[in-house]
């Protein structure tokens, strides 16, 4: 992380408490991130990092804590609200429409997003459809441009996934393991796609991520979430070093 | 130009020209293309996996709207009438689908159930207003300064119908393939990413539902000027029920179905009725089986594999599907 990146804060996480009957998702996390980061969550399963990505996008409420977006604070706003001020989310399960095609899915993205609400203009005759057949062939999914969402196979699924989230031209990606479902000789092939995509497009991201190789390799930062706090936060070859975090995360 | 666009044209052509080659069934043809436009309401929210089973409020309160205007003002002009059938159905569609469209599936087809009957209720009971369940005589409006005796004035609803169901068709038509449209069927199989693009199911919801309200409005103003009647029977939930059982026998892909169900469902139960006296539902039931049982997707598909256009099955939503969205 350098100084520059420190002056620009997009989103921020205060004090965020949260638990479910007995189950403490949150307790007091404090997490920031700052433009051009890519920071990773890492953390033993049913931590609550998914709780976590569902609080900044605005599905659940904090019992206490807020969450700012730049100075305007979202917590507790609709997920659509949320969308529209820039944050998108992609899923751990790809969530697409699978009656309509790959195509479609993309243009209906769009044309959300610049709101084309002309009741008589076909979707296909949207403006932004070179853009998003563009952004298909990026993330690698041009060739199934013409088939229907539900008969992709699921790696294919999640990346459109990730495709329709980006063609939101968001400020900030939320992303719930990015490559799981990838088969394993591909993942590195498309993080290394979607990274670049990142980079260009200028889009921070959070993700949440099982793979450490994957977070060394593409995170600039990490933070290490259990039992509903942040134990630990730091580059990537630092956190993922320490003893701590061996023995409680990667090695259990 | 599509096969459907010519099927289109090639059967507005052979409509006007039926009143030179068979005279006697211009009214049940208008009556046919009347009802179709309210089937097409229903089509608009299937295409949200949404089934109204009250929709007949807005054809009663098409009816009604000219019932009211036409013995209020004598010689009012048929436009006027229908404009303010529009009108009513809309602002009804507005009120009432604020509500509706907060809930899915089976509550949202018995809450439009519940509507229907309050004001199939209302109708019946307010005899000084609404007379009752004698209903309402609709007058015969003017058109453009002129008036019209019984057979002359079916022959002009004819054509008036015949360009008001063709303009609703192609419009309708556009409506589901823009993004509105298409956004329709997004809300039908993932709300939660329709959210998460930034849009309001809900809103999607309701334009759908304001569209197929009119439709409905504009079927009972057409159907209710033709028969010079307005009664509580057309707000009944049993032809909200009849309204939804022809959209399914058409089939649920295409505009096309709407009408095409319509002539089907009206000529088998006028035919069924000479044969079978008081069982012509038997015959339409057993049609409506067979349907769903070997061709889901309707008169339409069975059209489709007819002439050769492969579409995709559609299959009968026998088992939802629903994803988990979150750990």
């Amino acid at each position: 992380m350098t100084a520059a990146h420190q002056d620009t804060l997009l989103l921020r996480a205060e004090g965020l408490k949260l638990r479910f009957g007995g189950i403490i998702a949150a307790d007091g996390i404090d997490l920031s991130l700052y433009q051009g980061e890519h920071l990773a969550i890492i953390g033993p399963n049913g931590a609550g990092k998914t709780t976590f990505l569902n609080i900044c996008t605005g599905y659940l409420k904090p019992q206490a804590g807020k969450v700012t977006l730049g100075k305007r604070e979202i917590t507790g706003r609709p997920p659509r609200d949320i969308t529209r001020m820039g944050v998108a989310r992609a899923f751990q399960i790809p969530q697409l429409f699978t009656e309509q095609t790959v195509l479609e899915n993309m243009l209906l993205a769009a044309a959300i997003h610049h709101r084309h609400w002309n009741p008589f203009r076909d979707l296909h005759n949207i403006p932004e459809r070179a853009e998003m057949e563009d952004l298909l062939d990026m993330v690698g999914c041009g060739d199934v441009r013409d088939r229907l969402a539900s008969e992709l196979p699921e790696g294919k699924r999640k990346l459109v996934d990730i495709a329709l989230a980006l063609a939101l031209k968001p400020k900030v990606l939320l992303m719930d393991e990015p490559t799981s479902g990838v088969a394993s000789a591909d993942k590195f092939g498309v993080m290394e796609t979607l990274m670049a995509a990142l980079r260009q497009a200028e889009v921070s991201s959070v993700f949440v991520e099982h793979d450490m190789e994957m977070v060394s390799l593409y995170a600039t930062r990490v933070a290490v979430w259990a039992q509903g706090v942040i134990q630990m936060t730091g580059e990537p070859d630092v956190v993922l070093n320490d003893p701590d975090v061996i023995r409680n995360v990667i090695g259990g | 130009m599509s096969k459907g666009k010519i099927a289109f044209i090639v059967l507005l052509a052979v409509l006007a020209m039926l009143p030179f080659a068979a005279s006697s069934t211009v009214v049940f043809i208008t009556l046919c293309m009347a009802k179709s436009l309210a089937v097409l309401g229903i089509l608009v929210l299937i295409r949200a996996d949404q089934v109204s089973f009250g929709h007949a409020m807005y054809f009663a309160i098409g009816a009604y709207a000219a019932a009211f205007l036409s013995s209020a003002y004598r010689d009012i002009d048929l436009t006027l009438v229908i404009l303010a059938a529009i009108a009513a159905s809309m602002i009804a569609g507005l009120i009432v689908g604020l509500f509706v469209t907060r809930y899915r599936g089976i509550f949202f087809g018995m809450i439009n159930l519940a509507f229907s009957m309050v004001l199939y209720s209302v109708l019946e009971k307010a005899f000084h207003i609404t007379g009752g369940s004698d209903g309402m005589r609709i007058r015969r409006p003017t058109f453009m300064g002129f008036e019209f005796k019984r057979s002359e004035f079916d022959l002009l609803m004819f054509y008036v119908v015949l360009v008001v169901a063709a303009i609703s068709f192609v419009l309708v038509w556009r409506y589901l393939r823009s993004p509105l449209g298409q956004a329709l069927r997004a809300v039908k199989t993932n709300e939660t990413r329709v959210e998460y693009l930034g849009l309001s199911a809900k809103r999607v919801l309701l334009t759908g539902y304001l569209v197929s309200a009119v439709l409905c409005g504009l079927g009972g103003v057409l159907m209710g000027t033709v028969q010079g009647l307005a009664t509580p029977e057309h707000a009944f939930w049993s032809r909200s029920a009849e309204l939804v059982f022809i959209a399914v026998l058409g089939g649920q892909g295409s505009v096309a179905g709407a009408f095409a169900g319509t002539v089907v469902f009206e000529t088998v139960r006028t035919f069924a009725a000479a044969v079978l006296n008081d069982s012509w539902q038997l015959i339409l039931g057993v049609t409506l089986i067979a349907i769903i049982l070997w061709a889901p997707g309707g008169l339409v598909e069975l059209w489709q594999r007819a002439f050769g256009k492969r579409r995709k099955r559609v299959a009968p939503e026998t088992v939802s599907q629903k994803t988990e969205v979150f750990e």
